[in-house]
């Protein structure tokens, strides 16, 4: 390496996000850009929902009974204006799929960013103050993790809806399918988030800001958190996937959102009741959307976590 | 090393004690058992009798005690719905259960070790690029999904196997197998692969990425420098320090096909105790959730220990110590 | 005598995104058998790519481009992967620098000798085992047969080494390639390794090239010796040659940097040949600057007092308190360090230096003991006001260039943390001046504030540190290793800008090593370490002239021989 200093001019923020390996490997690998595009297009489609879907499937007047179970438009028996036909009760499944979708991703969404923010804080102070806290914190991590994920979001799902009083459960599905998925995603978090503060606690850098003197909130939040964050993402996108599903899972065993407002899973499972009598569409096109839509973020995951270790270049 | 077994079986207890305390909690909070009891009809006096026999107006100390106590000899109490003993009923429909898992798990394991291995050690050919971009839309795919698809092409359009239920059973004393008839074997294919395609692709990555880790390794590099024959290298070497680790995966991944059994047996209609277990948490039928919870937990408990133990053994700088 | 190995106009490249690095460029080399050649170079410089090639174990994406290596009258290059292997361990070994992670640590020793003997000679079954135990004990280990079944955590580091050149050997080579292999291990054990190779080299007509950075390692164990920079030999000859009378430039400069364990200079003699070398830089007046007004702050009696000083470590946990292990890291420890000295803190890895110097700085808390810094006690309350004070008048540099700096923070960040958080300046304008000069003042120059860490050279991070050290006006400055991983040329200019800051700012230095001609150019006095405690404290020259410990004589004896130098 040259002894020399670099040339002449500020490193602009530009200027080191482009030259930043992971972005480098980005714009050269077809199949990330194809999955990202593929995933903005989808989410993009399903937030601008209520914009662009033909009809709203959630308006009760905008459902009609006499045109439930029509197929397609381009099969015999279906209309131009229900593109991919309706479902039992006569909503479009356009629509229904971009509202549903929306939903899906935002449910997924919510619920990792609860996972990670309580999960990181947890671990960032279980990593850095060590000692008894440590102790304590990773214990009942693991006890968390002793029960496999989705058995415990099933059981929180079942016990948040039971407390609550039958008229709201309808109304509060959502939260509570978002704190169960988000409270059984955590301790992955703090693990990850742990190891990473660990590591970055021993380095010298840390060293210095502990004898200038900085208090230990200030150096976890300054020096330590930013460091971590790099695994904790790679995390958080299979975690988001993973949301995703859990949440088409508990709404496809019926424990999640009711099918007045359906996600994408709650369609599934409408559908597959239908499905020996041979109305497929309303099983088939969401179960594609749900498939691509996780496939697409496992996508991204998997070519992040690539990107970002170095060794198998 | 007995420090060690020591400390894992102390927190063994701890998680038992746990999930004990939460079981309880459910019992106690969540719904009126009384209402569940005796519905809706009963009198007050019919109620306040039952509250005491139930000894639901003692200290909840003394509450849990007793709850500890029937939990241990295994009894829960009778189930809201179906009126009859919950511990039965378990053990009625843990067969059904065991056997899925047993056959998703080795299916699981066999193809997702060797597609892993072969995919690490043929990194770059054309095959293994397939095998994992497959592996990556099994990862998406959500069980359920899998299941639905498997039922209507097999069971729906070609009609070569059952949509659901399970056939073809024979008495073994109380436990009841199918896997000794073809009609048991051709019931359980379908729900024991869609139990076992995530864990599978699962395992496959992860076997993969271990080994792609080994092989970049000092030691691996002084192996060759040695001259030592490529396969010498992939196997005695490469492959050994592979499996240590994913030892420890494995024992999860089989904690989550007793969870994902939850979904098949769903899909399925499989009479195991997953099934029993959504079906209970339809109805809030709160014994049989909080026995199902208890089992499991014990469950993994038990299986965490035994990986651990093995990690113990297979991995020579734990046992002898540094 | 023919050449065992000839090496003409090699190229080695390889192809990066931002265009082909050329690694080894036009190097001519040859080995005969039973001679020791030395690959003499800096990081970077190409030397193990070279070793590398010869083998044909190049890292992805590297490949040879151009040139010819004979290898006993046979070319290498163009050689099918299964020729190549079977030269690999029979013909031609290789050792590498970590012993740790060369062997694998799931397979005992003897597994892996046996499998290696195997492939590489005709005996079968009990024969084998006797090769191995025969092996072991050419290598220096005795009770061989047992160690058979050992696994490689369970050898010391050096026992370690011995046992990966026992499997290298395994083959009867004619060449061994040995790269960088006592940079990992303690200096007497290092000794001990440089023997054990000469000596193979010796009875077994090896020829041998040795791959290192240590002019110390050339200067016992090598015959001739090429210099390596930047991927081109500079300059070859004997060793007698090349260390007592250099031709090039590069070599001269690098022989001189070498820090004299014989006498005492005043500055260390800095590698002029590098290119660009230091940036002329503005240099500031200390008595009006910010940075002067420690001066004023006189210290009143002595800088550091360390008495009594006790820290254990638990190596084993357990409930029952037998089964307990503990690891004495600091052994009664006491010494005082007067105002203005630099006073030198020298012992072996694991001998106690480090975890002193961070118990003064407040990292660690002893188990008993106490520390006065600037005559306050900082043990017993350490929140206190004043304990807080106190350690605010002492900063510390470390010994990693790479993990020292916070990748995410601009530098300019990293130099005003202490400033900000103590509130040194009145105006954020004041602040960013003062930074620029203490960049200036340490040789980096005032735009180096824009920028990030990794696009900085290991020793202008080093000088980041420093300015950062400076940032707080702190009395005393406690460096812990600080030039150990700075190649040779690098590490003079560092540690004549720490001399230069503490004749110009009056401050006191704690400074900790296990290199001892460098403690000797920098210190006045002295502490050896070894296993916690002290053994011994005295002025620099006494020690180097008549010390009076049987350790430190130890020491001493395995300080290079230099005589060679001029």
């Amino acid at each position: 390496m040259s002894h020399n200093l670099p040339e002449d001019g500020p490193t602009t923020r530009w200027k080191r996000f482009k030259d930043n390996d992971v972005v480098w490997s980005f714009i050269n690998s077809p199949g990330a850009m194809i999955a990202a595009a593929v995933t903005v297009f989808l989410i993009l489609a399903c937030i601008l929902a209520p914009i662009i879907a033909p009809f709203d499937p959630f308006d009760p007047s905008q459902i009609s009974l006499w045109d439930g179970k029509l197929p397609p438009a381009w099969i015999e028996g279906g209309q131009s204006q229900y593109f991919l036909g309706t479902d039992n009760q006569g909503r479009d499944m356009l629509s229904t799929i971009l509202y549903g979708g929306r939903l899906s991703i935002l449910v997924g969404l919510a619920a990792v960013c609860l996972g990670m923010v309580l999960g990181v804080t947890l671990g960032v102070i279980s990593g850095y103050v060590g000692g008894v806290t440590d102790a304590v914190i990773m214990r009942i991590a693991d006890v968390q993790l002793t029960i496999p994920g989705i058995l415990l979001a099933i059981l929180i799902n079942g016990v948040g809806r039971a407390f609550l009083p039958l008229e709201l459960r309808q109304e509060f599905a959502v939260y509570v399918v978002i704190i169960a998925i988000g409270l059984t995603d955590w301790p992955q978090f703090a693990r990850v988030a742990r190891g990473a503060t660990m590591v970055e606690a021993n380095k010298e850098y840390v060293q210095s800001a502990r004898i200038i003197g900085l208090p230990a909130w200030l150096i976890m939040i300054r020096h330590v958190l930013p460091n971590t964050l790099r695994p904790v993402l790679v995390i958080a996108t299979i975690g988001l996937a993973l949301a995703i599903i859990a949440e088409a899972t508990l709404s496809f065993l019926g424990q999640g959102i009711p099918p007045t407002t359906p996600s994408l899973g709650t369609l599934i499972r409408v559908g597959n009741e239908y499905l020996f009598s041979g109305l497929w569409w309303i099983t088939l096109f969401p179960a594609v959307a749900l498939v691509v839509l996780v496939f697409a973020v496992n996508l991204l995951g998997d070519w992040m976590r690539d990107a970002l270790n170095p060794k198998l270049r | 090393m007995f420090f060690f077994i020591f400390r894992r079986l102390a927190q063994s207890i701890l998680v038992m004690a746990i999930v004990s305390a939460v079981s309880f909690s459910l019992f106690n909070f969540v719904g009126d058992p009384v209402n569940n009891m005796v519905g809706q009809d009963a009198t007050r006096e019919q109620r306040i009798e039952i509250r005491q026999q139930l000894g639901l107006d003692d200290p909840i100390l003394s509450q849990y005690a007793r709850f500890l106590g029937n939990t241990l000899q295994g009894d829960f109490g009778m189930s809201y719905r179906i009126k009859r003993p919950v511990d039965q009923l378990i053990l009625e429909r843990l067969p059904a259960t065991l056997e899925l898992v047993f056959v998703s798990a080795v299916i699981a394991l066999v193809v997702g070790i060797g597609l892993g291995v072969y995919t690490g050690i043929r990194r770059h050919s054309w095959i293994s690029r397939s095998i994992l971009s497959v592996s990556l839309v099994g990862v998406s795919l959500p069980t359920f999904i899998i299941g639905i698809a498997l039922i209507y092409v097999f069971a729906v359009h070609l009609r070569w196997l059952p949509s659901s239920g399970r056939s073809g059973t024979v008495d073994f004393g109380w436990w009841k197998t199918s896997l000794l008839t073809v009609d048991g074997w051709r019931a359980i294919i379908l729900p024991a692969i869609t139990l076992s395609l995530f864990q599978l692709t699962l395992i496959l990555r992860l076997v993969r990425a271990e080994m792609l880790e080994v092989m970049q390794t000092d030691y691996i590099k002084f192996a060759r420098a040695r001259g030592l024959a490529e396969r010498a290298i992939n196997f005695r070497h490469a492959l050994r320090n592979t499996l240590v680790p994913v030892i420890t995966i494995i024992g999860l991944n089989i904690g989550g096909l007793i969870a994902f059994s939850v979904i098949t047996e769903t899909v399925f209609q499989w009479p195991g105790t997953g099934l029993m277990f959504i079906q209970a948490v339809d109805f809030v039928d709160v014994p049989i959730m909080a026995a199902y919870l208890v089992f499991v937990a014990l469950l993994f408990v038990l299986i965490n220990l035994i990986v651990d133990i093995l990690y113990f053994v297979v991995d020579p700088r734990i046992r002898l110590g540094e | 005598m023919t050449e065992l190995l000839k090496i003409t106009n090699l190229n080695v490249e390889f192809p990066t995104r931002r265009g082909r690095f050329q690694a080894v460029r036009g190097v001519n080399l040859t080995v005969k058998a039973g001679e020791v050649l030395g690959l003499v170079g800096e990081s970077g410089a190409g030397k193990s790519t070279i070793g590398n090639a010869i083998i044909d174990l190049l890292e992805a994406p590297g490949q040879i481009s151009g040139g010819s290596i004979l290898f006993e009258g046979e070319e290498l290059c163009g050689r099918s992967e299964l020729e190549m292997r079977r030269l690999r361990g029979n013909r031609i070994g290789m050792i590498f620098q970590d012993p740790q992670t060369s062997l694998n640590p799931l397979m005992t020793v003897g597994a892996q000798l046996v499998e290696t003997i195997e492939k590489t000679n005709d005996l079968r079954g009990s024969e084998v085992e006797g090769r191995a135990i025969e092996l072991l004990e050419q290598v220096g280990i005795t009770e061989a047969k047992a160690r058979l079944s050992a696994y490689p955590h369970q050898f010391s580091g050096g026992m370690r080494q011995r046992v990966v050149i026992a499997l290298a050997l395994a083959g009867d080579p004619d060449l061994i390639i040995a790269d960088e292999p006592t940079t990992a291990l303690d200096v007497s054990i290092q000794a001990q390794i440089l023997d054990l190779i000469k000596q193979l080299c010796r009875q077994r007509s090896l020829g041998v090239i040795i791959v290192t950075h240590d002019i110390g390692v050339i200067a016992n164990i090598a015959d001739r010796v090429a210099v390596m920079y930047r991927g081109e030999v500079v300059e070859t000859g004997d060793v007698a040659q090349i260390l007592g009378a250099p031709q090039h430039k590069y070599t001269k400069s690098l022989i001189a940097a070498v820090p004299r364990a014989d006498q005492k200079l005043e500055r260390f003699s800095s590698v002029d040949y590098i290119e660009g070398g230091d940036v002329a830089m503005r240099r500031i007046d200390i008595q009006t600057h910010w940075l002067g007004q420690s001066l004023r702050e006189r210290v009143k009696g002595k800088a550091i007092e360390v008495e009594n000083l006790d820290l254990s470590f638990t190596l084993q946990k357990s409930i029952l308190k037998r089964n307990r292990r503990m690891l004495k890291a600091v052994d009664n420890v006491s010494f005082t360090v007067n105002e203005g000295e630099t006073f030198g803190l020298v012992g072996e890895s694991g001998s106690g230096k480090s975890t002193v110097a961070r118990l003064i700085a407040g990292l660690y808390r002893p188990d008993s003991g106490q520390v006065r810094v600037i005559g306050q006690d900082v043990v017993s309350q350490p929140s206190s006001k004043d304990a807080r004070e106190a350690r605010r008048a002492l900063q510390m540099i470390f010994q990693d260039p790479y993990s020292s700096l916070n990748a995410r923070m601009r530098v300019l960040d990293i130099v005003a943390e202490p400033i900000r958080f103590y509130k040194l300046t009145s105006s954020e304008a004041e602040t960013r001046k003062i930074v620029g000069d203490l960049l200036d003042h340490v040789g980096l120059g005032a735009r180096a504030a824009l920028r990030y860490p990794h696009e900085f050279s290991g020793g202008q991070r080093q000088r980041i540190s420093i300015a950062r050290a400076l940032a707080s006006r702190p009395r005393i400055l406690i460096c812990d290793e600080p030039t150990s991983a700075l190649d040779v040329s690098v590490q003079a200019t560092i540690l004549n800008l720490l001399k230069d800051l503490q004749q110009e700012l009056g401050l006191t230095m704690l400074f900790i090593s296990h290199d001892l001609p460098v403690v000797r150019q920098m210190c006045d006095r002295i502490a050896v370490m070894r296993h916690g405690a002290i053994c011994e404290v005295s002025d620099i020259e006494a020690l180097f002239s008549a010390p009076s410990h049987e350790y430190s004589r130890h020491l001493l004896s395995l300080m290079p021989r230099m005589d060679l130098l001029g």
